[in-house]
């Protein structure tokens, strides 16, 4: 059974043009879905449409959301906004912009459990000490009392794992979580991700343009252009013979240091034009 | 091969404004800590390392947006390690930089025709509108873009107005820094086949900074790898990818997520 | 995103044309106030005084919008009252832009001695309470003109600076600077050409607002008789006297007050109307 389904999601700017369109995609529990694409496809914006923060300009035209067997966008928004708080969270992409830096971290963690979630100050430290344990930062009663600023991007970044963690959300939404981070720290956090996912069994909605970051952390995965889904496959058999032209036009630009002979292909006029039309995009 | 470029000991430090007390100077920051290197006339360099390596750095220094503290450039026989702005003007023309962020790389208020021609007038070329349109069409650019303004063009596209701006002076020396970091793959592609092709069509010696190892293989002919300011590895692209010297180097290739769910990755 | 742009253009549009209508309207009845205006300003007469607008009860359609208690016709002194407000606005706004402006950029853009020297002397300068300053400074002159103008500048010019300062750095600290340096510009070249272009629609900005602010302030001036030394009216005078008789003539407070309501929110406007235009991002 899906946790989350979405179904023929159509999204705009208002008084503007089309950003999603006709979106369908299934997140089983505990399974992880890749959304990859170029940017300005919509990966993002599904995520945010998902959790309910779209910017204020854009508006969804059409479709359902249905989570946990019930659809988010036939509930009044402050009954979404207690159903979303309480079983989804979001590990947002700048770690730097994410923290509130005049904040320490201890609170930044605490205040969702306390306020949205009722749960006793107490039980929510305790918490966030034993989250922070599992990501993997030493010292996790002296990183609750420092701010943001103190600590590297890495570590903020773990931060942000153990908080979106934090409540045992069924769904998480990564939104590009590893973008703005080196090599290495990128395949440590992505690593605390896959791990802490199997551990606690939450669904995951990654999104990210990277297919080599697709193929170490998702089981499935939907490719977006112009928003629109032109390709829904598990990341074992993409990888081997991916279904649509753009897709494998995507596999072939991306570069591979192992053979210095692949990669590094634009993705030809011929099926940009295709994709365009297929898509109906303007 | 002549070497164009010829690195001894070089070191860089700047202010640590974050510890700068009240009155006096702050603490300076070695960055850069004994550089010794030489680029070949013709050659593409790799420059390659995570974020505080110097490799930005390293970069500005060769084309002396910054001054060493220590050591010696020299730059086709000239030691430019500490000439003033006014002595380096004339040699500026020889070694141009191509930068990371296309939006702030290009002033918003100038159309794209004017940004490709103020250096050329800056050294007194002449038919400066024909060596404007044939950058333009170096980069694959149609004319028309000359009158547009960077905002209305896309990354990619931007990106590819830098390179045209650095490669009209016809300069011996290019320096990219990070240039295909925020682009899509498509767009990267395009790039990175563009520098290849001007490489080989212009003649021109070409360093390449990037955190990306990958797309540093197909480029370079030699890869330097950079960490905390020092020089870790420096050797041919296909020895240093077939059998990696420096851990930090094999830290670095182990960690790239190739898009391959059999890679082994841990 | 689109969408936010087609926003700011509409209304980008009207603001600058009502605003930009209302002061050319005001120059025009600056430069030509001799002709405009239906009667003397200073002339007093005694037998016409406090007599309402046209549209009242016992006005006299000479008079069109009243008299005050000396029986001097209130809309000939507005009319002559602009030039006043206008000649303080453009000069003292000019001025004061010109040097704020010019340190300012200095400040940020080659920091180092020069930023230090000039940041202290802008927090040492706003130290001094600026009303206090600028009754001391017309103490010392002494009232007129020149010195409510050179109040001004001597007051407002760290305003500039700051903000002037604060985008200088930021667009100095741009790839598009640094890529001048290694074409080989020189500093200065690279201040003028490159970073003054985008600093200058904040400029405008604040030039446009100053305007408004010397408008206020030399009526504030006017209000308190500390203002120009000869007989001619100012709005912030007529004010003044307006209040004493407020409740027998309304008319010689309200309508200079909305004239100089009108006079400063169309300043303001015009700046943000300009500074819309100015930016190739927008357009």
């Amino acid at each position: 059974m899906s946790f989350l389904s979405v179904r023929n999601l159509s999204a705009r700017v208002k008084g503007g043009g089309t950003l999603l369109r006709d979106v369908s995609l299934d997140v089983a529990v505990g399974e992880v879905r890749g959304l990859v694409g170029e940017s300005g496809a919509g990966k993002s914006m599904i995520g945010k449409a998902v959790l309910g923060i779209l910017p204020k300009a854009v508006e969804i035209t059409s479709g359902q959301i249905m989570l946990d067997g019930v659809d988010l966008l036939a509930l009044p928004p402050a009954q979404r906004r207690i159903k979303v708080g309480a079983t989804c969270a979001l590990i947002p992409q700048d770690p730097l912009t994410a923290l509130n830096p005049s904040r320490r971290i201890g609170p930044q963690i605490t205040d969702r459990l306390v306020d949205i979630l009722g749960w006793t100050r107490q039980r929510a430290e305790e918490r966030a000490l034993a989250l922070l344990g599992e990501v993997q930062i030493t010292d996790p009663t002296r990183v609750l009392r420092q701010y943001p600023h103190e600590l590297s991007g890495g570590m903020r970044q773990r931060i942000l794992i153990a908080s979106a963690f934090a409540a045992e959300p069924k769904l998480i939404v990564a939104d590009e979580p590893t973008t703005a981070l080196d090599v290495t720290v990128q395949k440590q956090i992505l690593k605390l991700i896959a791990a802490l996912q199997v551990r606690h069994g939450t669904a995951l909605l990654f999104v990210t343009h990277d297919l080599g970051v697709v193929s170490k952390v998702c089981q499935k995965l939907s490719v977006l252009y112009a928003g629109k889904v032109v390709e829904d496959s598990a990341v074992a058999d993409f990888f081997r013979a991916p279904k649509h032209p753009y897709s494998a036009a995507l596999l072939a630009a991306t570069p591979k240091y192992t053979d210095p002979l692949a990669g590094l292909q634009p993705v030809p006029e011929a099926v940009i034009a295709a994709v365009r039309a297929e898509v109906g995009h303007g | 091969m002549a070497d164009l470029y010829t690195i001894t000991d070089l070191h860089l430090s700047l202010a640590d404004m974050t510890r700068k007390p009240l009155f006096g100077l702050a603490p300076r920051l070695d960055i850069l800590k004994g550089l010794s290197f030489s680029i070949e006339k013709g050659a593409v360099l790799g420059i390659v390392g995570g974020s505080g390596s110097g490799k930005s750095t390293l970069g500005r220094a060769l084309v002396r947006l910054l001054e060493p503290s220590g050591g010696r450039v020299v730059f086709d026989g000239a030691d430019i390690t500490h000439l003033s702005d006014a002595e380096l003007r004339p040699l500026r023309r020889r070694f141009q930089m191509i930068f990371q962020d296309p939006m702030s790389s290009l002033n918003p208020r100038h159309r794209v025709g004017t940004i490709i021609a103020e250096p050329l007038r800056l050294h007194g070329f002449d038919g400066i509108q024909a060596r404007v349109l044939r950058a333009l069409d170096h980069v694959g650019l149609p004319k028309e873009f000359a009158q547009r303004y960077p905002h209305e063009l896309s990354g990619g596209q931007r990106q590819r107005v830098g390179i045209a701006r650095a490669i009209a002076l016809e300069p011996d020396f290019i320096l990219a820094d990070e240039i295909v970091s925020g682009l899509d793959v498509s767009s990267q592609a395009q790039v990175l086949n563009l520098l290849e092709r001007l490489v080989a069509d212009l003649g021109m010696t070409l360093a390449f900074i990037s955190h990306d190892l990958s797309v540093v293989r197909r480029l370079c002919q030699r890869v330097m790898v950079l960490q905390h300011g020092q020089i870790v590895e420096n050797r041919e692209t296909a020895a240093l990818f077939a059998d990696p010297q420096a851990q930090y180097t094999r830290d670095l290739l182990g960690a790239i997520p190739l898009p391959d769910p059999d890679q082994v990755w841990s | 995103m689109a969408d936010g742009r087609f926003e700011v253009r509409r209304k980008a549009g009207l603001r600058l044309w009502l605003s930009a209508a209302w002061l050319i309207l005001l120059v025009i009845v600056a430069l030509f106030a001799p002709y405009l205006a239906p009667k003397d300003p200073l002339e007093q007469d005694l037998f016409a005084g406090r007599l309402p607008p046209f549209w009242m009860q016992g006005a006299d359609a000479a008079f069109l919008l009243g008299t005050d208690s000396l029986g001097r016709d209130v809309l000939s002194r507005i009319i002559f009252g602009t030039r006043i407000a206008l000649t303080v606005a453009v000069i003292s706004a000019s001025l004061t832009c010109l040097v704020g402006a010019a340190l300012g950029l200095l400040a940020g853009f080659y920091r180092g001695w020069a930023d230090v020297v000039v940041s202290r002397f802008i927090d040492i300068w706003m130290a001094f309470p600026p009303v206090l300053f600028s009754i001391l400074l017309i103490a010392v002159i002494g009232p007129g003109l020149f010195s409510i103008i050179a109040a001004i500048v001597v007051i407002d010019w760290t305003r500039f600076a700051r903000v002037i300062r604060a985008e200088a750095m930021t667009q100095g600290a741009m790839d598009y600077v640094a890529s001048a340096r290694v074409a080989g510009r020189g500093r200065f070249g690279i201040l003028l050409r490159e970073i003054l272009p985008n600093v200058l629609p904040i400029i405008v900005v604040l030039l446009t607002l100053e305007m408004g602010i010397a408008v206020i302030v030399e009526a504030i001036l006017s209000f308190v008789n500390l203002s120009i030394s000869t007989d001619d009216p100012t709005w912030g005078g007529m004010i003044s006297e307006g209040r004493t008789s407020i409740h027998q003539a309304w008319w010689v407070l309200v309508f200079p007050l909305i004239t100089l309501f009108l006079t400063v929110l169309s300043f303001s406007q015009l700046g943000e109307g300009l500074k819309n235009r100015f930016d190739p991002v927008l357009r």
